[in-house]
């Protein structure tokens, strides 16, 4: 393949990304509103509380935590990047890890015990998805022949109809990467606040604002995951990974908080349970 | 910028504190977020972390157990912030007026911008009292009034 069509889709991925995911999460406050009976607010929210987290003045507790905070967004958008020029899932996988890593770090650095708890739990809940992403990466591997995302383009049928349990794994590590219930172990939604706000306790103002948009960054490649399992067409996909964000929302309203070994053992029962069992059933059916 | 103005007055997130009330009060401020009255369709959300409040709804007189939390969620709140004293109790002691163990009212330990009357007050008033808090918001953005008068 040449060099240059990579290139253009994964700058305009990396520019229209923020614009998506904003969308997106002012989607999932406008729904989960509804589903609640309320009205909800509109759908720019999320963008007018980036607007005024970034107008705040700058107060931190400890000025590692900026660093952190920084690298936590660099590397989200490099493992971003790398996924839109068609590149190694091991290695987006592997970076994000570490992007999780640095703001779990970002909350340790600063002297709290709600940002400690909270920066804990984000430690067990990467415990708890890494390895089902890995092992997803895997699967698409023996399916495909290859670990890129390129790869899977270049197979000639989708992999839903080969991987469906692989692909519900998936889902049980969306729900736990986007800090939705039963898996808001980490920092708990705003209304229930026993932990505060846990890993992100500590950070305020500009550095928030930051952290939101890496959750933008970070929901649009879960999707654009999500949206890999049916590339042939790619519509199917994103209309695969749009079911899988409603779903998701429906069960963060209808599900109270796991404790965190309840979350480990589910989504290490399940989800590498399913993979495993996915991919020997693969071998053995064809 | 307008953006950045707007979105501060479009996204307030409100820090509730009970001083020492009945609770009555607290109450009322949790019903503004019922489908009924769903203040959330302009943005408020209540965040239970003054780090990353723009609001600070106080209720009750103080009393001086609490004056010294007061103070540090105060000073924990990142600038621009406005605060509202919800209820009689927070506006002038209410019906803790002249008890010892009380200060008699939010501003006697912090600046107050707005005071929302009611014993309790009504989630109408409470909402009312946020729409005014948010105007002098952005009047704070411009360096304009930065409390009330008569606040200390």
């Amino acid at each position: 393949m040449t060099l240059t069509w990579p290139i253009i889709i994964a700058v305009a991925a990396v520019l229209l990304a923020p614009l998506v995911g904003g969308l997106l999460r002012g989607l999932d406050r406008k729904l989960t509103a509804r589903m609640q009976g309320r009205l909800g607010p509109p759908l720019t929210q999320p963008f007018y509380d980036f607007g005024k987290l970034v107008g705040k003045s700058r107060s931190v507790s400890s000025r590692a935590s900026i660093a952190w905070v920084w690298s936590y967004f660099l590397l989200t958008l490099t493992a971003f990047a790398l996924f839109f020029l068609g590149q190694d899932l091991l290695v987006v996988f592997f970076i994000l890890a570490f992007a999780g890593g640095a703001l779990a770090f970002g909350a340790l650095s600063a002297r709290s015990p709600y940002a400690r708890f909270g920066a804990n739990r984000e430690l067990l809940q990467m415990l708890s998805y890494e390895p089902i992403l890995l092992l997803a990466a895997v699967a698409i591997y023996f399916q495909t022949g290859g670990f890129t995302v390129y790869s899977v383009f270049e197979a000639n049928q989708p992999l839903l109809p080969f991987l469906p349990l692989v692909f519900v794994a998936v889902l049980v590590a969306l729900g736990i990467k986007m800090r939705k219930s039963p898996f808001d172990i980490a920092a708990s939604e705003h209304a229930h606040q026993e932990l505060v706000r846990g890993v992100y306790t500590e950070y305020s103002g500009p550095h928030l604002a930051l952290i939101e948009l890496t959750h933008w960054y970070e929901l649009v490649l879960l999707m654009a995951f999500l949206a890999l399992f049916w590339v042939q067409p790619l519509w199917v996909g994103v209309l695969i990974a749009f079911a899988a964000y409603f779903l998701e929302l429906w069960i963060d309203n209808i599900a109270a908080r796991l404790r965190w070994s309840w979350m480990l053992g589910a989504s290490w029962g399940v989800g590498i349970g399913f993979i495993v069992a996915n991919l020997v059933l693969l071998s053995v059916l064809l | 910028m307008g953006f950045l103005k707007r979105a501060r007055v479009k996204s307030p997130w409100i820090l509730h504190y009970c001083t020492g009330g009945c609770n009555g009060c607290d109450i009322e401020i949790l019903a503004c977020l019922t489908p009924l009255y769903d203040v959330e369709r302009f943005g408020m959300l209540n965040i239970g972390n003054p780090k990353h409040a723009d609001v600070l709804m106080i209720t009750g007189p103080v009393n001086w157990k609490n004056r010294e939390v007061l103070q540090r969620l105060y000073a924990q709140t990142p600038d621009p912030k406005v605060v509202i004293a919800v209820g009689a109790c927070a506006a002038t002691g209410g019906v803790f007026h002249n008890c010892v163990n009380t200060l008699g009212g939010v501003d006697k330990v912090i600046p107050v911008d707005v005071y929302v009357r009611g014993c309790a007050a009504r989630p109408e008033a409470i909402i009312d009292g946020v729409v005014l808090a948010l105007q002098k918001l952005e009047e704070k953005r411009s360096g304009g009034v930065a409390h009330a008068a008569g606040a200390r």
